[in-house]
């Protein structure tokens, strides 16, 4: 049980924990800590196969910035606990167990048939190398995304406008 | 060090979590971030397999990956902000006709 | 062999980890004492003078004051979210400073050498940057669990205003990477050794290719708005918003957000000093003619101590006539002791860091004592439309001046 491999399980079983979690909780915003909880793991993760601007990156942008747009969102439109309601016989004596036994399935499929691979040791400075490839190689879809970005902004801005004369609906409601 | 096919599986055990997810719940922002789930999932897989194969280009989708997921999140949210206006509720069994 | 080297360097890093917590601990402490100075000297008064010689016992008095207070909990909080938000606060502003270096050498720990920082990460500016963004949770959560419809105001305004100036923040920071071309803290510090024209350190705020000015001011005015502190208070100055997002908190839990935001002010002090003044490099160049330079340290203390010693025989009560001239004598037998060939290399380092750190720490304090606020709106239409293009401006600027002195 070298380190690795123990550092491994433990990120491995946290990053598996906050995902049931996610499926689990009733309130959208426990779903959204656990599901932040999972990008650190994979965070944690990704250092592990040293590279490290990447796993940088996942937290300041991933972590940082989108999750914080999905908590924006539940706390402005002040979303409640999801109603119970219990859910069908067929999904729960069918769908649970069909879906824990897609997910064994996909992980010993997906497991043995890479069991040969091997890493590769790390090349010297990833994120040199990194930057070289996105300026060089892959300068043009770089400046495509950022055309997307400019475009998701306006359209974001479009939508959520609201629209003049129509009167903003009051109270405090929650919306579930 | 660990093998790759560890890594590979954990992201195909989140990837099926986010499917998972998808298919059970029933509030439309946790739809949405069961969706977020399984891209992470599988920048998990690219960052492993760049890794196998001793190259980069998994590190630069990666990062393509993150970036498009944040356009997609901030478009997404702005709509299901006008839904939850004008309908009253994150219920995507409620979000089922076309009239308003 | 390899298991007990790793067992050592596993047992120095704690060692390291522990007095490093306590250090930012105490700093903290005595920052809030350093600011309450400052601002009543502003102010025209002389701020806590009773409690212990000119207040320095004062951060203990809050201290107890906050463990006694009554913990109130207040009804139809979501209790999971309502206690880890001030924990995630404190958590992160006090482990960024585990990427700092305080000084250049190593120094033997039981014959393990080691250098004066915690976590040398190769992307230590990004590691920083990263705890800097998830801090915004521990404010947006807050608001959020409160149940009150002051906290959610304010933690929508305030987290808010973290992310956008967060950007501006990052973006100021691109120019020193251009110049220097590494994310490692240490390497930055390094690479501005040396002297310009002769006298003129080589810091990055003086930078010989593109000096540093504008990306210093981005940096500073993002960091003022990144750690909520005036002008930029809105969210939660007294005045506005009972008091934004951490109005329902009590004892304990007011004082880990309280200080959360002076250990954000510190790391955020801290990395001014390392990325734009040059971290721990002495001012003075190191030439043979300036070799009384090295003594400075030791003469502050020095200093000090004579003053301590001369202050505290003026007091009339036991404690002063008895402990401060101890104190004092302490001092000044530390000046001699740092005066000693073999430690006095050791001292010059974190000396030059603590006192470009304090200068941004007054820096800041002044700041905050002397502007009047801003408007939430005037807020953050400076943030987007004159903080952002000023920093991006620096980077366009710094990369021509790369290109051309290429």
């Amino acid at each position: 049980m070298t380190p690795q491999l123990l550092i491994f399980l433990i990120l491995a079983a946290i990053a598996v924990a906050g995902a049931v979690n996610v499926i689990l909780q009733r309130h959208p915003i426990h779903s959204a800590i656990s599901l932040i909880i999972v990008m650190m793991a994979l965070a944690g993760l990704f250092l592990l196969l040293e590279s490290e601007f990447i796993a940088a990156v996942q937290i300041i942008v991933y972590a940082g910035a989108i999750m914080v747009l999905f908590v924006f969102v539940i706390m402005l439109l002040n979303a409640g606990v999801e109603e119970r309601t219990n859910m069908s016989r067929m999904a729960r004596y069918a769908g649970v167990p069909l879906a824990i036994f897609l997910l064994i399935e996909l992980a010993y499929q997906v497991g043995a048939a890479t069991l040969s691979m091997t890493p590769q040791p790390a090349a010297d400075n990833m994120t040199r190398g990194l930057s070289m490839l996105l300026f060089q190689d892959f300068v043009f879809p770089f400046e495509l995304t950022s055309v997307l970005i400019l475009i998701a902004i306006l359209g974001a801005l479009v939508l959520a406008q609201r629209r003049e004369g129509v009167p903003a609906k009051g109270g405090p409601e929650k919306i579930n | 060090m660990v093998p790759i096919s560890y890594y590979l599986a954990l992201s195909a055990v989140l990837f099926g979590l986010g499917v998972v997810g998808f298919v059970f719940k029933r509030n439309i922002i946790t739809i949405f971030m069961s969706i977020e789930l399984m891209l992470n999932a599988v920048n998990l897989a690219f960052i492993a397999f760049g890794r196998a194969l001793g190259q980069l280009q998994g590190q630069v989708f990666v990062f393509f990956v993150i970036v498009v997921a944040a356009a997609e999140a901030a478009v997404g949210l702005a709509i299901v902000i006008v839904i939850a206006r004008n309908r009253q509720s994150l219920n995507v069994e409620r979000i089922n006709l076309l009239k308003l | 062999m390899n298991e007990s080297l790793a067992r050592s360097i596993l047992v120095v890093s704690l060692i390291k980890v522990v007095v490093l917590l306590f250090l930012v601990l105490t700093a903290v402490a005595y920052l809030v004492w350093f600011e309450r100075k400052v601002a009543a000297h502003i102010q025209g008064r002389w701020g806590p003078y009773r409690v212990g010689p000119h207040g320095l016992l004062q951060p203990l008095a809050d201290g107890v004051k906050f463990l006694m207070k009554e913990d109130t909990t207040p009804a139809g909080v979501d209790r999971f979210v309502y206690f880890a938000a001030p924990l995630i606060t404190m958590t992160l502003a006090i482990s960024a400073i585990a990427m700092v270096p305080f000084g250049p050498r190593s120094v033997r720990i039981f014959g393990v050498t080691t250098p004066l920082v915690v976590a040398n990460i190769n992307v230590g500016l990004l590691a920083i940057f990263a705890i800097t963004s998830i801090g915004v949770y521990g404010v947006a959560l807050a608001g959020w669990s409160s149940n009150s419809k002051y906290s959610l105001l304010g933690s929508l305004r305030s987290s808010a205003q973290m992310v956008s100036y967060e950007l501006s923040l990052t973006l100021s920071v691109v120019g020193i990477l251009l110049l220097a071309g590494t994310f490692n803290l240490s390497e930055l510090i390094t690479q501005q050794a040396g002297y310009t024209r002769g006298f003129l350190p080589r810091w990055n705020l003086f930078n010989p290719t593109f000096p540093q000015i504008l990306g210093f001011f981005c940096y500073f005015v993002a960091a003022i708005a990144e750690t909520n502190r005036a002008p930029f208070d809105l969210a939660e100055a007294e005045s506005e918003l009972v008091a934004g997002y951490h109005t329902e908190y009590s004892s304990f839990k007011f004082a880990m957000f309280f200080l959360g935001e002076y250990a954000s002010m510190i790391t955020v002090a801290c990395l001014a000093s390392i990325l734009f003044l040059g971290g721990w490099l002495s001012p003075f160049p190191q030439t043979p003619g300036m070799d009384w330079a090295r003594y400075i340290p030791p003469a502050v203390l020095a200093i000090t101590g004579i003053a301590l010693i001369i202050g505290g025989l003026r007091y009339t009560n036991l404690f002063g006539r008895i402990v401060l001239p101890v104190l004092g004598l302490i001092l000044f037998g530390l000046s001699f002791l740092c005066s000693q060939p073999g430690v006095i290399e050791a001292v010059q380092g974190p000396f030059w860091f603590l006192v470009k750190v304090v200068f941004v720490l007054f820096v800041y304090v002044w700041v905050r004592w002397t502007l009047p606020r801003f408007r939430y709106d005037q807020l953050m239409r400076f943030g987007w439309k004159v903080l952002f293009p000023l920093a991006l401006l620096n980077v366009v600027l710094t990369s021509l001046a790369v290109v051309i002195r290429k």
